[in-house]
Formats: C-alpha cells, sequence, structure tokens
C-alpha cells in the first residue's frame, strides 16, 4: 500500500526531468520515464529510511556516553549487581522504588544514557534505613538485578560480602535479629574531620537537617514499622554524636575516644566493618555538607 | 493471501496482487462490476445510512487510560493492584513482563531468572490470544500520543503545510534486529534508552523527567515530517508483538460482499498495507482476516460506511 501510494506522489516529489538528464538518459523515451521515476522515487525512500535509521540509532547510542564517562557509579541500591550486570539486567520499571517505604530509591533520568530507568540511592536526601526490615526492594525486583546472593555466574568486586551478617539494631530483641543481605553497598567515610561536630568536641540540638528536610527515618523508640520525618524528631546532644546513634546496623560505626596531650578528651566517629553503606550517618549529619559520607561500592578496607 | 505471505508484509515486504482468486470472490468482483451510475446510487444509499462512530475508538481510549492510570494509582494512592511500570509490573502480586523490554534484559544479561521467565510467558500467552499489536493501541501510552499529534499532522498537511514523508516498512525490522544484536555486543538495554513507551509509562508513575524531551522531539518530527513515523518505521515493540500475535484468534476481518472500496479505511489505519485486500480486485476469498501488523484500533471498523470490516474470534462463533 504504501509503496503504491509512493508511485502516485512519485511525479509531484522528484522533480523529473532535470535529474533524468544528468542521469544521462535520454529524454526522448518519454514511455519509460516513468519507471525511472519510480526508481528515483525508491531510492529516495531508501536514502531517507537510512538517514532515519542512522540518526535514530545515533542517538542511541549517545547513551553510552554518560555511562562510559561517569567517573564514579552511583550508589545503588541493596543487593545490586555489579554496575555493568545493574545497567544489563535491570528491566527499568521501579518496583524498587514502589516498596520502599521511606523513598529512598529513585530512578534515573535519560541524562544517564543507557542507565535512564535504573534505580539509585541519594543517601543524602533519603538514605535507606532497612526500616523494611526485609529488604524489599530485593524481592520486589523481577529480573534479578538486585538479589540476596549473587549468581556464580557473575562477577562480584572483592570486600563486597560482610564478615558476618549485620544485626539490625531494630530487630535486636528478634529471634532472628540480622539482616537477610549479607554485603554492603558502600563504606561510610569521614570525609571533612574538621567540620564533624564530635571532633570538635561540639553538641547538637534541634532538627538535625533543618525544617525544610523531608528525608525520614525510623525511630524504633518512636514506632518501629513507620518512619517518621527527620524535622520531627529533634535531638538534644551534648556531643554530637547522631551518625552513631541513628545507625540501623551493630556495630558499624562507634564514637572513638581518646586523651590529647594536653589531657583534654579527643572524639572521632569511626567507622568499623560491619558498615553496610547505607547512608544514614551521611542523611542525618547535621553539618553542610555532611562531615560523614558513603563511599558507593567501595570495599572495606581496615 | 496465506498467513505466511501476511508475515511478510509485517517485516516490510509490499503486499501482492493475488495469484488465486476464489470462483466466490470471483463472482462478487464481476457483480460489482456495474454501471458507474447504479454503483454509486448503492454507495450514496451506504452513506445516507452510515451511522458515523467513534465506538471502538472510544472504547480502546477509556482502556488505555485506565491501564495506565491503574499503574499510576496502584503507587500513588497505594492500591498496589498493578505495581510497577510497561516494562514490568506485578497484577496483584502476578509477575507480568513486557515482551520486548525481556527480550532486550535477556540479550543484554544473558542470565534469566525465574520470575521473569514467568512473568514473560505470562505476558506471552495474553497477547499471542489477545493479538499482539493489540498491545499497541490499546495500552501503549505513545500510541495514544502519537494518535493525537497524527491529527495535528494531517491538518497540517489538508492545508499544505506539510507532507507525509514515508520512509520504508522494513525499516522497522532492521532496527528490531540491529537493536536485538545491540543488546547482545554491548550488554546494555540500547533500546530502553529510547524507548517513548518505557519513558512515558514511567513518568507517568514516577513524574517527569528530561527524557520526556525525547519523546516531544519524536512527536514534533511526526507533526512536521512524516505520519505516525516511530510506530510504523521505528519500533521494535510492536514488531515483537505483531509476531507474538501472528496466530491470534483476535482480528479484524475483511468481508468482500459489503464493500463499496472507498477506501475510508486505509486512510485511518497507522498501517495501511494489512488494508490492501480492501482494494478493488484484490480479495481471493469473501472473507479475510487482517493480517498480524494490525494493531486491532478499530479504526477501520468504526469508519467503514458498510460494515464490511468487523471485529472477529476465530472459531468463537461456531463455539456459540
Amino acid at each position: 500500500m504504501n509503496d503504491r501510494k509512493s508511485e502516485g506522489q512519485a511525479p509531484a516529489t522528484a522533480t523529473a526531468p532535470v535529474p533524468l538528464a544528468a542521469d544521462g538518459l535520454q529524454p526522448a523515451a518519454s514511455k519509460r520515464a516513468k519507471a525511472p521515476v519510480r526508481k528515483q522515487a525508491n531510492r529516495r525512500k531508501f536514502i531517507r529510511s537510512l538517514l532515519m535509521a542512522g540518526g535514530v540509532l545515533g542517538v542511541a547510542m549517545l547513551g553510552y556516553i554518560p555511562v562510559a564517562s561517569a567517573r564514579k557509579s552511583r550508589l545503588r541500591p541493596p543487593g545490586a549487581l555489579e554496575e555493568n550486570d545493574l545497567l544489563s539486567s535491570c528491566i527499568k520499571c521501579g518496583q524498587c522504588v514502589q516498596v520502599c517505604p521511606v523513598a529512598a530509591i529513585k530512578l534515573d533520568d535519560i541524562d544517564q544514557g543507557f542507565g535512564v530507568g535504573v534505580p539509585y540511592i541519594d543517601p543524602r536526601a533519603q538514605a535507606c534505613d532497612f526500616s523494611c526490615d526485609a529488604v524489599q526492594c530485593i524481592l520486589a525486583c523481577p529480573t534479578g538485578s538486585l538479589t540476596y546472593t549473587k549468581p556464580s555466574s557473575l562477577a562480584t568486586r572483592g570486600g563486597m560480602l560482610l564478615a558476618r551478617p549485620p544485626v539490625l539494631k531494630a530487630k535486636e530483641d528478634d529471634p532472628e535479629p540480622t539482616l537477610n543481605l549479607r554485603e554492603r553497598i558502600g563504606v561510610a567515610r569521614l570525609s571533612r574531620p574538621e567540620a564533624c561536630l564530635a571532633v570538635q568536641g561540639k553538641g547538637f540540638s534541634g532538627q538535625a537537617r533543618g525544617s525544610d528536610f523531608r528525608g525520614r527515618l525510623r525511630y524504633v523508640a518512636v514506632d518501629r514499622w513507620k518512619p517518621v520525618p527527620v524535622r520531627d524528631h529533634p535531638y538534644q546532644r551534648e556531643l554530637c554524636d547522631l551518625c552513631v546513634s541513628e545507625c540501623p546496623i551493630k556495630d558499624a560505626i562507634h564514637m572513638d575516644e581518646s586523651v590529647a596531650a594536653d589531657g583534654s578528651k579527643q572524639y572521632r566517629p569511626q567507622v568499623l566493618e560491619q558498615c553496610v553503606g547505607c547512608g544514614v550517618c551521611e542523611m542525618i549529619c547535621p553539618v553542610t555538607p555532611a562531615a560523614i559520607v558513603v563511599d558507593q561500592r567501595e570495599p572495606w578496607r581496615a | 493471501m496465506s498467513q505466511l505471505e501476511r508475515i511478510r508484509v509485517m517485516f516490510g515486504a509490499a503486499p501482492q496482487k493475488p495469484e488465486v482468486i476464489k470462483p466466490e470472490a470471483k463472482q462478487v468482483h464481476s457483480l460489482k462490476r456495474m454501471t458507474k451510475a447504479d454503483f454509486e446510487a448503492l454507495k450514496q444509499h451506504a452513506r445516507d445510512h452510515e451511522l458515523v462512530t467513534h465506538k471502538w475508538r472510544n472504547r480502546r481510549w477509556l482502556v488505555l487510560i485506565l491501564a495506565n492510570l491503574l499503574f499510576t494509582f496502584s503507587f500513588w494512592l497505594d492500591i498496589q493492584i498493578l505495581e510497577g511500570a510497561l516494562t514490568a509490573s506485578r497484577f496483584v502480586g502476578f509477575h507480568l513482563i513486557d515482551l520486548n523490554s525481556a527480550l532486550q534484559v535477556m540479550l543484554a544479561h544473558k542470565h534469566i531468572i525465574v520470575n521473569l521467565f514467568i512473568g514473560t510467558a505470562t505476558v506471552f500467552v495474553l497477547w499471542a490470544v489477545l493479538g499482539g499489536r493489540s498491545f499497541c493501541s490499546w495500552v501503549c501510552p505513545y500510541h495514544l500520543l502519537a494518535e493525537w499529534f497524527e491529527s495535528l499532522h494531517l491538518k497540517l498537511v489538508s492545508k499544505k503545510l506539510v507532507s507525509d514523508h514515508e520512509f520504508h516498512r522494513a525499516t522497522r525490522t532492521v532496527f528490531w534486529v540491529i537493536f536485538a544484536l545491540l543488546a547482545v555486543v554491548s550488554g546494555y538495554t540500547v533500546f530502553e534508552t529510547i524507548s517513548p513507551t518505557g519513558i512515558l509509562s514511567r513518568a507517568l508513575i514516577y513524574g517527569p523527567s528530561l527524557a520526556l524531551g525525547w519523546v516531544l522531539l519524536l512527536l514534533a518530527f511526526e507533526v512536521v515530517y512524516s505520519r505516525r513515523a516511530w510506530c510504523r518505521y521505528v519500533c521494535p515493540i510492536g514488531l515483537t508483538y505483531g509476531m507474538v500475535g501472528a496466530i491470534s484468534p483476535v482480528r479484524v476481518e475483511y468481508h468482500l460482499e459489503k464493500c463499496f472500496h472507498e477506501g475510508d479505511c486505509r486512510k485511518v489505519c497507522l498501517v495501511p498495507h494489512v488494508l490492501d485486500v480492501v482494494i478493488k480486485g484484490r480479495a481471493a476469498e469473501l472473507s479475510t482476516p487482517i493480517g498480524p501488523d494490525c494493531t486491532r484500533c478499530g479504526l477501520c471498523v468504526d469508519v467503514c460506511p458498510s460494515g464490511a470490516l468487523v471485529f472477529n474470534v476465530k472459531g468463537l462463533s461456531k463455539l456459540l
């Protein structure tokens, strides 16, 4: 049908005589002129199709640029495969987004190229606090991009597995207190010790992140099953230890005390091997920018 | 036209005139060779009794909008009926996975887990029965947008401000193969990056994104340069579903006797090559099922003044 239509249009669209002459055909053969015109229309259609195909494929392949040029990958949800495997296996449906009780998971936009629609966590805005207890995003994933245990055929980075199952502080009194995920998504690091209130020996009082911060956190003392906005839970601390006290994982971070040469007490949050990289410390840190951050996909270094 | 021939047409071959026309069809063809005045009178009669209806279009728009809203509200209002996006979802807990997205992921990742397989198989059976490309016109949000922008394109064409530039229909088959190869070789789901279906579905559920700019660009291209270009010449999703629904019992059927060969159906059709059979003298049989590239949108059924095109479920009439 399409072909027929273009036949009909051919004399109008193809400026007939001039190119014909240019092609060295005899203008006298007017009876047969129709065939070359049709041929030419077909050739135009073919070239047009070729250009269009090239254009669409070109745009699609542009998606490789952000992937290739990314110096650091995003913090991915718990249980995520290695970056390349994540991008190939993720079906971009966002079911992980939908089940997260604190809405920590977001989907990447087209500026991330092939990574469009792939989930990530911006811990400073909303960290994963394991409010769901069972790592619901992994349960929701239909393609195995997020999994509890990695298939043996896929590569995993060193230092991803934890030495022992992490104990969830909220579940400490349960018969089974451990989190059913034995790997880390990153490691916390005191990136700006000079800004850390504890290092300065300062306390903290008030809303950790100000009155317009929308992030939420599970406070077991308030409600084990319902995370509340951080702004509704002001703090009063002689010495700021929010990163230590709000960490959802047991033995993942502690406040290191030491005595200085002048006899004064010195404090410094110290990240321990059980850190899973959830980012709660980065979210709750009251200084701006945060003094403690999560390095995504980093292995544990003693 | 045999089913094989119809599948060839879906992949981009030009429809051929039938070699053998059955005697009963020949008879109808010859009966229609009446005097022009008589034929005009018959046509006029049909036109006078024509019921202008948008029955199927309205039903389809309703289904399409409700299906997409069900995704949106399942998340927004937390009613949890249809969780996920069009690429993959759970309908009250059962996995549903878009066939083309599943294919891309399987080719790129080369590792298939049980849930992925279950969801894909479920959707495969669903659309194999309901007519593969029904997905396009009854579910795909880009189809609806493109349909609206198409009417703008047609308005501009009628004012001679723009004209439709056709591409070769086999381009879509080439795209399908290239995107499959790209997934295998690169290990990325390259097509998902530019799929307006996925982009729109996610935008409807998770909020607007920059990616919508690409969708707008496609729509603009279709308005000013080429009618329904994405659905007609590019989208591998359409071809995937077309293959899946190749032997579906749900289809539009053409009845030669009732047809006046005016061609209104081919003017409204997204894939007019499937309606080649309505051209005068082309039908080889009294009733002909429309090919697998048909999206079952029902525009031709709505527009036909004489009821020559109707929805039909193969075997159902015998069963009832």
